[in-house]
């Protein structure tokens, strides 16, 4: 008789289930965590990521491959500057976090850098865990973690973390590096890439918070510092600078997306059965699956998210408004599709005492009058963008003079 | 985004073309400017790959870094640059016209007008995407603190001669690029989509080829030709395909405006081809004999070679975007006139500006400007935004559409005017004026409107609103009374076309036409202790420390 399956290892299998047999669930990687931070509300993004499905691959698999890829210099470059930001056990690397972070404590004349190497993501988490146990019971020494494997909770499921260090001061408390490859010239960096390495850095100081407190059971639980170190290049060099940030803002924020995050069980279960994720599954089957679960499609996604393309194409198709720009829907009310903004400008459709469809009216009537045309032809005038060019400069009149 | 702007927009996605967002052309084109496509390595900061750059659409010049991480190559690339860049600087810094400037006479304190030398006209340089003024920003940057073997013969790795000064006249034009409605360097797709609306968001409107194919979609035939009569029918299809469409070889048929490239083509294609290079090289190296020599110098050449194409196959198509971005803002846009002439003006004082600065001998740009300039530097750029605004607004009706909409301007038809005339010892004119609009302007008690009137403001007071006559139908329009102000004469009798007249359609904005400097700020000397206190003497700035493995 099969034992009663609990909640975590039911959801555990129908995750697996979803991903496709014999595929290995994927570690949500910086893309991902990008990808939750603009936008938390995708139901199709967090079911993926939360079952570990390589949505390059799913992509690929419906015909709208993604465009991310990594430039073999760019990855030759960031990979030679990490070793040499860690060379020698970490010696410059704890400099810069003994000189940007603690000063007050003893410098690090040499650091413990415990092995990692584990089998499989729940191995190496659970080999980090116990080396951070460690650490932080050797006061007075500094450690550094390299590479080590964090696991996070994400929407009832454990995602898989690699942060490029953690640093175990004397005092017991935790910090996070990350090791970029973007200059920072003159002092300061590109604001968005900063930003980028700050949301990472926030989710995973969310994840040593959550081993901290598991450790803190007998003793108080370990500090995990808030003020995370940025290693890069200084200005035109190889030689590394640091800075130290506060992730504190980030930190809050992703927390609560994390908490507000649609659980992945409550999605599952509207999934039919037997759905699944599989790139070797034909096109036309995955195209339902992934339709099986709505999308909350923005341009920004582009950036972020592998599946983007295949989303925007199903966004353009529909007409949704927000293909063009979240900010486009602020204005709109409740009409959300460019035949049914357009139609209710002409006058054509929509309630003319709704504000939104007023104000339409308004704004198609001044631009129709500002271009000289009639409001009614709007979106209706195939056969006359041909003479518009030559109408446009001869029939303008500033309404000022 | 405004609603009209949304409304073109989806009328863009509705028709499959680009749609007006402007009726003129609001920025200036010069008729030689300097085009620059530069492509950049991967990875590293400011390391340059190569580019096209040049005045003639049909002759560009080809740089090419074969060996982006070599500093002898980069400098050599680098010099070329400024061959072909600073010749064309100097076409525009001889030619000078007089002009007058304010200055305060450091003696008795007052305001005095002096004569100075204005260049007649300004080098423009215009890159295809936003990414590339910062590219520009950067290699001023990396070049402005090189030292030559000439100015400090102690230096390591001298940096060839004019190298520097090409860097403090990129990282001007790359500052000037701040000030909005500046022209001296332009970012193609800036221009365009500040022209165009396509049916697209504003983030893939960075895309040069799909903003160009929204706006000029390459005709029905040229696809026909190619076999393929389903693609590039529409502005959308072809976008589409500038942006994502690949050879057999997974190469992309529109290759990015740069200055980053395609990973693909950096994996597949340019490190293979840096690769031959590097080995043709090692092989010169250890040569034995002169015949052995040449014949490695036959290989290393064709290597070179290799990558030369390369990259001119990479920047090729994004040369021709830019030149057909021009050619459509040139055909299909009328120049906004006087306005845009004037804010061209005063990129030819900063050109000159700077120019006066490098022959005064002043040291490059520093790193981090002081409490007072930045501040300075600041309140002209929040001026010239303001101003801006102003600007295209009474320049195009379109844009000033966008205005009324927003309760910012009003236009109507005048529907009566009644003298009055001031109180106090001589009576002046103060008309009332009531206009009938459909607009609906926010105007709060005695707030003050502006007309544009031979090109300079006139202001009149909001009054009130008068009551529609019983009789008149209910259509929405409002009766705005307005009292003029000035503008009008000294007499006691306004001039002739200074009020408006029964029936004119006229139209009042609600903010001003012309900028008010700001205060003034303190002397760098004066800076408060809360800025960093006075700057102190300025001492000549080191340049980048140089280390074995720098990549620029």
């Amino acid at each position: 008789m099969p034992l009663p399956r609990t909640r975590g290892t039911a959801l555990r299998h129908r995750l697996a289930e979803l991903r496709g047999p014999d595929i290995a669930a994927k570690a949500l990687d910086a893309r991902a965590l990008a990808a939750l931070a603009a936008n938390p509300g995708c139901k199709r993004r967090a079911i993926l990521d939360g079952a570990g499905v390589n949505k390059a691959a799913l992509a690929s698999a419906l015909g709208s491959p993604s465009v991310f890829g990594q430039s073999q210099f760019a990855f030759t470059r960031g990979n030679a500057f990490e070793a040499k930001v860690k060379a020698d056990g970490g010696a410059e690397l704890l400099r810069l976090v003994h000189e940007k972070l603690d000063r007050s404590a003893e410098p690090p004349a040499h650091a413990r850098v415990p092995e990692l190497t584990a089998t499989g993501p729940e191995g190496r988490t659970a080999r980090t865990a116990l080396a951070l146990r460690e650490a932080t019971e050797t006061r007075g020494e500094w450690t550094l973690l390299d590479h080590p494997m964090l696991a996070l909770d994400v929407a009832g499921s454990p995602a898989f973390l690699e942060p490029d260090a953690v640093v175990v001061h004397p005092d017991g408390s935790w910090t996070v590096v990350e090791i970029k490859s973007f200059p920072m010239l003159d002092g300061s960096a590109d604001p968005a890439k900063v930003g980028a390495a700050a949301r990472q850095a926030a989710v995973y100081v969310l994840a040593l918070e959550q081993i901290a407190a598991r450790l803190g059971d007998s003793d108080p639980a370990p500090r995990v510092r808030h003020r995370v170190l940025l290693v890069c290049p200084k200005d035109f060099s190889n030689l590394p600078t640091a800075s130290a940030v506060d992730v504190r803002k980030q930190r809050a924020v992703t927390a609560r997306q994390l908490a507000r995050l649609t659980r992945i069980e409550d999605i599952a279960d509207t999934l039919p059965a037997g759905t699944c994720f599989s790139p070797e599954l034909p096109a036309a089957d995955l195209t339902a699956a992934v339709e099986a679960v709505p999308a909350t499609y923005a341009p920004e996604c582009l950036s972020a998210c592998e599946l983007a393309f295949h989303c925007r194409a199903r966004a353009r198709a529909s007409g949704a408004v927000t293909s063009l720009g979240r900010s486009v829907r602020a204005e709109l009310g409740g009409l959300t599709t460019v035949e049914g903004v357009l139609s209710a400008a002409r006058g054509e459709s929509g309630d003319p005492d709704d504000p939104a469809v007023a104000a339409l009216r308004r704004a198609a009537r001044l631009r129709a009058e500002a271009l000289g045309r009639e409001a009614e032809t709007l979106g209706n005038e195939a056969e006359a963008l041909g003479h518009e060019a030559e109408a446009l400069g001869t029939e303008a009149v500033a309404p000022c003079h | 985004m405004s609603l009209i702007a949304t409304l073109a927009r989806m009328e863009a996605v509705s028709t499959g073309r680009a749609q007006p967002a402007a009726t003129v052309r609001h920025r200036r084109l010069s008729d030689r400017p300097l085009v620059f496509v530069p492509l950049t390595t991967a990875g590293e900061a400011g390391a340059p790959l190569g580019a096209l750059v040049g005045t003639d659409r049909d002759a560009p010049h080809l740089l090419v870094v074969p060996q982006p991480r070599d500093r002898e190559l980069r400098f050599a690339f680098l010099s070329e640059l400024a061959d072909v860049v600073l010749p064309y600087i100097d076409t525009y810094a001889d030619d000078v016209e007089a002009a007058e400037r304010g200055e305060t006479d450091p003696e008795t304190g007052k305001r005095v007008k002096v004569e100075v030398e204005l260049c007649a006209d300004a080098p423009q340089l215009i890159v295809p995407s936003r990414a590339g003024v910062d590219f520009v920003r950067l290699l001023g940057r990396s070049m402005r603190f090189r030292r030559t073997a000439e100015q400090d013969p102690e230096t390591p790795y001298p940096a060839p001669p004019r190298v520097p000064l090409l860097g403090r006249w990129l990282t001007h034009f790359g500052e000037r690029a701040r000030v909005p409605g500046s022209s001296l360097l332009l970012a193609m797709t800036d221009v365009l989509a500040r022209h165009w609306a396509t049916g697209q968001s504003t983030l893939e409107d960075q895309h040069l080829g799909a903003l160009l194919a929204w706006i000029d979609p390459p005709p029905l035939s040229t696809s026909l030709e190619r076999g393929d009569p389903q693609s590039a029918s529409t502005g959308a299809e072809a976008a589409l395909r500038a942006e994502l469409a690949r050879d057999r070889d997974g190469q992309l048929l529109c290759p990015p405006a740069g200055p980053a490239t395609d990973p693909a083509f950096d994996n597949k294609l340019l490190a293979p081809a840096i690769e031959r290079y590097d080995r043709a090289r090692t092989a010169l190296a250890a040569a034995e004999d002169g015949l052995e020599a040449d014949d490695r110098l036959g290989d290393l050449t064709a290597a070179e070679r290799e990558i030369r194409a390369l990259v001119e196959s990479r920047t090729r198509p994004t040369w021709d975007a830019v030149w057909r971005g021009l050619d459509l803002l040139r055909s299909r846009l009328p120049e906004a006139g006087q306005h845009v002439e004037e804010r061209w003006t005063r990129d030819r004082w900063s050109f000159t500006g700077h120019r006066d600065r490098v022959l005064a001998g002043e040291p490059p740009q520093p790193r981090r400007d002081d409490a007072v300039t930045a501040a300075n530097k600041l309140a002209a750029r929040e001026r010239e935004q303001a101003r801006l605004e102003a600007q295209e607004a009474l320049d195009d009706p379109l844009v000033m559409a966008g205005r009324r909409l927003a309760g910012e301007a009003f236009a109507g038809e005048v529907t009566e005017v009644v003298m009055a005339y001031s109180e106090g010892k001589r009576p002046s004119p103060r008309p009332l004026v009531t206009v009938r609009t459909d607009d609906r302007p926010h105007l709060g008690e005695r707030a003050k409107v502006f007309r544009s009137l031979g090109g300079k403001p006139q202001a009149a007071e909001f009054v009130g609103y008068e009551k529609a006559p019983e009789d008149a139908p209910d259509d929405g329009s409002a009766l705005v009374v307005l009292r003029v102000l000035d503008k009008m004469g000294r007499g006691k009798e306004p001039e002739e076309g200074s009020v408006p007249e029964k029936d004119d359609l006229i139209c009042f904005t609600l903010f001003e036409h012309e900028q008010r400097g700001g205060a003034k700020l303190p002397d760098p000397e004066q800076t408060p202790w809360t800025h960093g206190g006075p700057p102190g003497e300025q001492v000549p700035e080191a340049a980048d420390a140089l280390t074995q493995e720098d990549v620029l």
